[in-house]
Parts: structure tokens; sequence; C-alpha cells
């Protein structure tokens, strides 16, 4: 079996107009809705309390939202998840009453009204836990990219370490439109999805860079737009079964791994989509943009004769 | 060109065997047990404890499927949960309150892989229901608390010494004497510094007073804060035995939290209770003036109460606190000069001060050390006091085995919390939620390497077979990696396996496109293979390295289960890259790179296009 059969090479850059105004347009698009909806921040972050429960028969949901209003917490979420049985409990942080006591009231006033209520899964945190969290989640973006960025650097060449990371960031802000869009529950496994999007996404970019650099080599008189328009190419067999095998991963965790890893999955789907556009149409062109010259990678003669003289 | 020399086929081979073996625990299982330890370190789980739990079973027909005795705890283990759990409740109850009757788990890997170490792979609490708490610890109140000690005993320091003062004020965290003249202060100074070695004393001149500012040195308050944190743990693990849970993990968590995780607790608001308890020590007289009789019988005279004593006697006890436990900065069991069990305690100065008062007031009577927890109070001990006791050390005598001693020095060093602390986090899984997740967990990996597998082996042929194993012994390492380490597994660290096989995929795709394209361009296949390695592997690293860099950053800033994420991720990585660069090219090479002439590799259509424009 053979898929990718291009008598000759694709002209990627040439289309690089485009692909820069969508780009520009998709990353402009996921900013303003990240700015004007916001992050739906899941419990780890903004701290509160979620309690999964599930009952023998189908829940009544307006009898246990009238327990939490006569609890005093009238700004608790109720609602079905899965099935008609199981029912999420979403209460907001509340500075004044005891963390610790509020879900063991909870509980107990919801076992008074149902007695075959069964406990899944209760989850507090405190709200300057959560405000931690989200500084280290923040921190870790940061050092991930600087780390990526000086790989890349050490490895290459800076224009490929700041290319690089542009298009993996524009990847990353594209999830968090997405999770800002929908309003999808951003919690601590979807920002490790995040950074995994991250490391992942620049392992992408980073089989191009090797053959442009290759063919910087091989290719002594072509052209940069040539020569990066071939290393594209030629890796796009490679491109695409990698993707796809990680993608059907991705997709079985989707279907089969459950509400816990839905957003997870969901956030990696995206990202790996997106990580292909933007290694082939994002961090090429931006190279191209730097002005990437054979003479960044390969070391002129004469130079290192010269140094070789006493 | 394509061969191995033996030592590295050799290599491979005993990695992998190596692998198989730690990864064989984890599809043997576990089966319910039962774990007795003893409450108190110093009673020994031996064989006559061993003997008497087997009597008890047989005695009431339950069946073990074998006993292990292992530390200081015997483990039982029973062929399903019914059993389990009515051995429970009966061994409880005939052992009485000494010992911890715990429900647990035990891998059913054959003996032979147990004495080479093999365990199966350590389940997070999401993966098999249980609590998980963070505690924080009140350090302010801790050492706001320190410096009102301070103060008083300063105030006492200076009246013994004579030196009057005109004030004594507390701001912030420092405290601050006034003193008429400068002379006063100079002696003052002087005299403080030499007695608190911890406090940091410095002079100020404002226009009308001359002052000393008294602070507590930092590296004092280090010291403190870490005594504190050791304290707090040390009764926090006192009193999670209570609960009898098999397994629990208490540890520090930066430098004022605890982590407890609670593996398989189900009824987490006892188990809160517990851990939130607050027990303080005082110190009463006993009244032997009045009839204990009488008492017994209701008629408890004023300012006094009746008290059980630990060897379950009637005591009355007056109401008047005379000393707290938190003067005690050390308590250890010793023998006293009659050569019986005693404990030393050691009490701070302004406590050494109010002790050796009490004692010379009160000689011939009988003072009494009460634990209090949740307003319920036990004497602990009531010895009679001799003489007069100063200098801080107190010797608790009478009565006691030098087993007690150890165990009331114990209670009275971790008996209370240091320092108040507070549920910050609270996480429980309950157990139905657990088993859900490791089926979902296991599914995902499972359906997902089979839909990669059929794929690369259509598209590949014989080298995406090899590619396909490679990918399985990836995944093999991993796991007995996962298990050798006992890295905790969550279930966003099963995610990570699955997002591992999908990603290290990639490697062998590398490898395999560029044999394709060495043949294509016109290599012969032994050629094309050697080249196709070679070359791919600059690639295969640099790519995996930047992965790697975020696995690193995501361990260095995760917490709990992004963690155990990052772990797997890093892991999987390193063995992806092992497996796709040798183990894969080991076969490889057994199966092509002995044919001096080849004409063919299986690897999939060719497709040579008809002119490549350069």
């Amino acid at each position: 079996m053979e898929f990718f059969k291009f008598e000759r090479d694709i002209p990627f850059m040439s289309w690089g107009k485009y692909t820069t105004t969508i780009s520009l347009l998709t990353f402009a698009i996921s900013l303003f809705f990240i700015v004007t909806k916001g992050l739906n921040l899941g419990v780890d972050f903004t701290g509160g309390t979620v309690l999964e429960v599930s009952y023998a028969q189908p829940a009544n949901l307006d009898r246990i939202r009238s327990i939490f209003v006569t609890l005093g917490i009238p700004d608790a979420s109720v609602q079905n998840f899965g099935t008609s049985r199981d029912v999420l409990i979403r209460l907001p942080a509340k500075h004044q009453l005891s963390s610790a006591k509020l879900s063991e009231t909870v509980i107990a006033s919801l076992k008074e009204l149902d007695e075959s209520i069964q406990i899944r899964r209760v989850e507090f945190v405190g709200p300057q836990v959560g405000d931690e969290l989200l500084e280290n989640g923040a921190l870790a973006l940061l050092f991930v990219s600087l780390g990526i960025v000086a790989y890349l650097a050490m490895r290459f060449e800076w224009k490929f370490g700041v290319a690089g990371i542009i298009a993996n960031l524009h990847d990353v802000i594209i999830i968090l439109g997405f999770f800002a869009y929908f309003q999808w529950e951003f919690s601590l496994t979807v920002l490790a999805a995040i950074l995994a999007v991250l490391g992942y996404s620049v392992n992408e970019s980073v089989v191009v860079f090797d053959r442009i650099r290759e063919n910087f080599r091989k290719m002594r008189k072509a052209p940069a737009t040539q020569i990066i328009n071939n290393a594209i190419t030629r890796t796009m067999s490679r491109t695409i079964i990698t993707h796809g095998s990680t993608e059907a991963v991705v997709v079985s965790m989707l279907l089969f791994g459950g509400e816990t890893l839905y957003y997870f999955a969901l956030a990696l789907t995206i990202g790996i989509l997106f990580g292909i556009y933007s290694s082939v149409l994002v961090a090429s062109p931006l190279l191209m943009l730097l002005g990437v010259k054979r003479e960044d990678l390969v070391k002129p003669e004469k130079k290192q004769q010269e140094e070789a003289l006493p | 060109m394509n061969r191995y020399p033996l030592w590295k086929n050799l290599i491979i081979a005993i990695t992998l065997l190596v692998g198989l073996l730690y990864t064989l625990p984890n599809f043997y299982g576990e089966s319910p047990a039962i774990q007795i330890s003893p409450l108190r370190i110093t009673a020994e789980a031996g064989l006559p404890l061993l003997q008497k739990v087997e009597g008890t079973l047989k005695k009431h027909g339950l069946i073990n499927e074998g006993t292990l005795v292992e530390g200081n705890s015997i483990k039982i283990r029973f062929a399903d949960t019914d059993v389990q759990i009515k051995a429970r409740d009966i061994l409880q109850s005939e052992l009485g309150t000494d010992y911890i009757v715990a429900l647990n788990l035990i891998p059913n890997s054959p003996e032979w892989l147990n004495s080479l170490g093999g365990l199966p792979m350590y389940l997070g609490l999401d993966l098999r229901g249980g609590v998980h708490f963070l505690l924080q610890t009140d350090m302010d109140g801790a050492l706001s608390k320190a410096l009102d000690r301070y103060s008083s005993d300063i105030r006492s320091t200076l009246r013994e010494q004579k030196i009057s003062s005109a004030g004594l004020d507390r701001q912030d965290s420092q405290l601050i004497i006034k003193f008429r003249d400068e002379l006063l202060r100079s002696k003052a100074e002087a005299e403080l510094k030499k007695i608190y070695s911890d406090l940091d004393v410095r002079t100020q001149d404002t226009g009308r007073d001359f002052r000393l500012l008294v602070s507590i040195k930092p590296e004092a308050q280090t010291r403190m804060q870490s005594a504190t944190i050791q304290q707090n743990i040390s009764t926090l693990r006192n009193r999670v035995n209570e609960l009898g849970v098999a397994e629990p993990v208490i540890q520090q968590a930066g430098t004022d939290r605890v982590i407890v995780q609670l593996p398989g607790v189900q009824d987490t608001a006892k188990a809160k209770d517990i851990l939130g308890r607050t027990a303080t020590l005082e110190i009463r007289m006993v009244d032997d003036e009045n009839d204990i009789d009488a008492a017994l019988r209701g008629q408890i005279p004023f300012g006094t109460e009746l008290l059980t004593e630990r060897d379950g006697g009637a005591i009355l006890v007056k109401k008047q606190i005379l000393l707290t436990g938190d003067r005690i900065t050390d308590a250890q069991p010793g023998f006293d000069s009659d050569n019986q069990p005693a404990v030393h305690v050691t009490l701070d100065s302004n406590g050494a001060r109010i002790f050796k008062q009490l004692t010379r007031n009160n000689v011939g009577k009988r003072m009494a050390i009460l634990l209090v927890e949740k307003n319920r109070a036990e004497v602990v001990t009531a010895p009679v006091i001799r003489e007069e006791i100063g200098g801080g050390r107190v010797q608790i005598s009478g009565r006691m085995s030098s087993m007690e001693a150890r165990d009331v020095a114990l209670l009275l060093r971790a008996g209370a919390l240091a320092a108040p602390m507070e549920i910050i986090e609270e996480r429980t899984v309950g157990p139905s939620l657990g088993a859900d997740n490791i089926s979902r967990g296991f599914n995902s990996t499972l359906f997902g390497f089979l839909a990669v597998a059929i794929f690369i082996m259509l598209y590949y042929r014989a080298i995406g077979v090899i590619s396909i194993l490679a990918l399985g012994a990836n995944l093999l390492l991993l796991i007995s990696l996962l298990s050798i380490l006992q890295a905790t597994l969550t279930l966003p660290g099963m995610a990570a396996i699955a997002l591992t096989v999908g990603m290290a995929i990639d490697a062998n795709v590398l490898i395999n496109e560029r044999i394709r394209d060495e043949l294509r361009n016109g290599l012969t296949p032994q050629l094309a293979i050697s080249a196709g390695y070679e070359r791919a592997f600059g690639t295969i690293v640099d790519s995996n390295i930047t992965t790697l860099i975020a696995g690193i950053a995501l361990f260095a800033f995760g917490s709990g289960p992004v963690k155990g994420f990052a772990v797997v991720l890093c892991l999987g990585i390193l063995t992806s890259v092992f497996t796709a660069v040798t183990v894969s090219r080991a076969m490889v090479n057994l199966i092509y790179g002995g044919h001096r002439k080849l004409e063919k590799i299986s690897i999939g259509t060719v497709w040579k296009p008809k002119a490549v424009k350069r």
C-alpha cells in the first residue's frame, strides 16, 4: 500500500499568503473568545466542591435542587450526566462555609432524601490551592515553551526555535479558543493534555525542520522555497500516518475513556489536527519569513579552513 | 552490515525477558486480604499472634488461603470479599483494641515472582477508590503562639532579675519592651541575649523611651516550622492507625502541608473526624480529699470532675488547669532512680517555672496528666508528687511497665497537633468508579493499539509486523518499568500509556518511510535498511527530546495525577526510542541480515515517481 504518490513537490510555500491569513484569523478568533467568554475553569482551578452521585432510580433533580436551597447554597448546579440516574453537583467555593464539613452535610442531606444514593466521587479544592494550581500550570506552559525554543535554537538555529514555538503556541491558543467558545470544562487533565500537545506538536515541526536542514546540505543550488517544499512533501506520508495512528488512539480514548478522559481526549484531538496544519503550513512559512539561509545551517567551508591554520 | 553482534542481541533479549518478568505480576491480579498490625510500636506481630489468628479463624470455620508475616504485620489471604469482611469483624472483636485489623489486597503472583521483587503496578486512588486529603498547618498561628509564650517567659525573666520595664507589647511578629533608662535596657538586653538564643534582640530609641525589639530568629522559625510539621505528621499517623487502613500515605508536601491518602476508605466522615481531632494535654490536681464513692453515686463536689484512668478506674480531678501540653518540648521513655520505668518530660522555661511552683506547693499530693480529645478527658497517669521539681525536667513514674512508659511518651509527644490543621483539598473516589476507570483506561489502550496495529501491518507488511512487535515490546517495557519503580498509576497515567502507544509508532513510521525513500532512490534493500535506520535516528532523538522537555516540565509543576501522567509520558518516550531503534532493528537483522543477496523486502508498495525534478 502506498497512499502518497507525489510526482513533484507540492508548492506549500506559495500558499503562504492564504495559510498565514487563515492562521491569523483563527488565532484572532480564538483569542477573541478566550478574552470575551473566558475559560470555564474546573474545580481544580477555582476551588469548590464537585459531587458525583448515582441513584438506583432516575434522579429527581428538582428535589435535589430544593435541598441546596434549604442548605443555603442556592447557586449549586445540579445536572444529569451520562445517564438519568447519575447526577453531578457543583458547589462554588465559599469562604465562610467550613469546607471540610460542607461535603459531609451535603451527603447527609442527600442520604435523607434517598437512601439508594451512592457516592461515586467527591472533590473539594480550597480556593487557595486552586490559585496555586493555575499558577503552576501557567509556569509549566512557560517553561515548556522556553525549553523547546532553547533546544531548537541549540540543535538547529534560533530562527527554527522562534518559528517552531510560534506555530505551536498557535495550536495551544486554538485549543483554548475551542474550550472558551464551547465552554467545555478546563481541568487539570486538560492542561496536561495541552502541554503534551505542545511537546508532541513541536515533535512534528522538528521532523520537517530536520529534512529542511538535510536538504540545505544536499540540494546546494536550490532556493529556500524549493528546499522547504521538498522537505514537507517528502515527510508528508510520515506526517499523515503518524498523526493518523495517534489520532486513532485518542479517538479510542474519546469513545471508551469515559467522562474523566473525555475533555482530555478532546483537547488532544484538536491539538493533533492543528498540529499537522501548523507544523506544515505555519512553522515553515514563518521560517521563510524569518529569512532562513543555507549559511544558517551549513557553515561555510572557507572559515573552517582558516580556523584550521596555525 | 545488517547484523548485530551477539552481545547486542543478548542485551536486547535479556531486557525483553526482564521486562516480561516484571510485567507478569500485573496479570495475576490481587486477592482480598486482611492485614493485622499492632497499634503500639512495642507490641510484636510474631508467631504467637499468627497462631492465635489462625485458631480464631478455624473456630469460626473461615478458610484462609495463606498467611504471610511481613515486617511487623500479618497478612491473611481470602477467597472472596465476603469471607474477608466476616473475618475482619471476628478478628477485630477477638483481638481487641491493641491491634489494627485492616482490609487489604495482596497480589496473587506466585512465590518465585515475589522473591524476585515482582509487584503489580501501584494503583492510585482514582483507580482503586479511597480518599485523598491535603491538610494545611496554621504556621502563622503556631508562630504567634510561640511569641506569646516568649512574651510571658520574658516577663518572668525580667521579674526574676529585678529589671523593671515600662511595658511589654506585641506588635505583629515582634515584641516591644520599653524601659525608662538606658542602663536598665542594656542590662535587660544582656540578660535576654544570654538566656534566649533563639531570639533576636535589637535596641531602638524613640523620643520618649528606650526600647528593645525582640523577634524570633529566622533560623529558629524554620526549625520551629519543621518541628511543628513533623509532630503533626506523627500525630496524624497515630490517628490514621485508629482507622485501620492498610498502607496509608502520610507525607509532607511543601513547607506547611501534609498529604494523607487512605486507600479503600469509604466512611469519609469518620476519617475526617479522626484526622481533625484536636487533642491537648493538661496537668491538674487530683482531689483525694473528697469521697470518690460519693462521687460515683452522683454527688460530684463543686469544682471537680469525675474521670476515668487508663486502667479503667475512676478518679476525681479538679477542674483548674495548671499546665497545658504546649509547654512540653520533649518526652522520652526511660527509667527512674529505682530502675522503674518512667517518662522523662522536658518543659520550656516558663513551663518549668510553673511546674516548680506547682510541685513545691503540692508535695505528697497526686497530680493528674490528662489527654483531652473532643471534650473527652482521660487520665493518662496520676503520680504522687514526692518533692519539688525544678529545672524543667519532669519525671513521670509509678505503676507502669516500660511498654506503657513508651506509649505515654509517644502520647505526650504526638497526642496533640503542634499547630491546628485544616483540610484544604479532598478527593474521594468510590470503589465502583475506580473499577470503571481501570476498565476504561484499559479499553482505550487496547482498542487504540489494535487500530494502529491493523493499519500498520496492512501498510508496511512484514516490516509493519516488526514495527507492531516493537510497539508491543515498548508497552511491555513501560509496564514493567512502572511496576519496578512502583510509581503510582492514575487514570491520566493510563491515558499516557495509551497516548504513548499512539506516539511511539512515530519512530517506526519515520524509519519505515526512510527505508522506502532509500529504496525509491535506488539503493539495494540491505543498504536501504541500514541507511533508513541510521538517518531516522537523529530525527527520532530530536523529536522525542522536545516531548521529553514537556514531560519534565509537567512533572516539575504538576501535582498528583498530572505528575503520574508526566512520569508515564517520560518513561514511555525512553522505552519507545529504545524499542524503535534497537528492538525493531534486531528483528529486521535477524530476518533480512543473513541474506547475502537480498532481492526484496516486504515493506508494502514502494512507488517511484516518473521524473523527480530537483
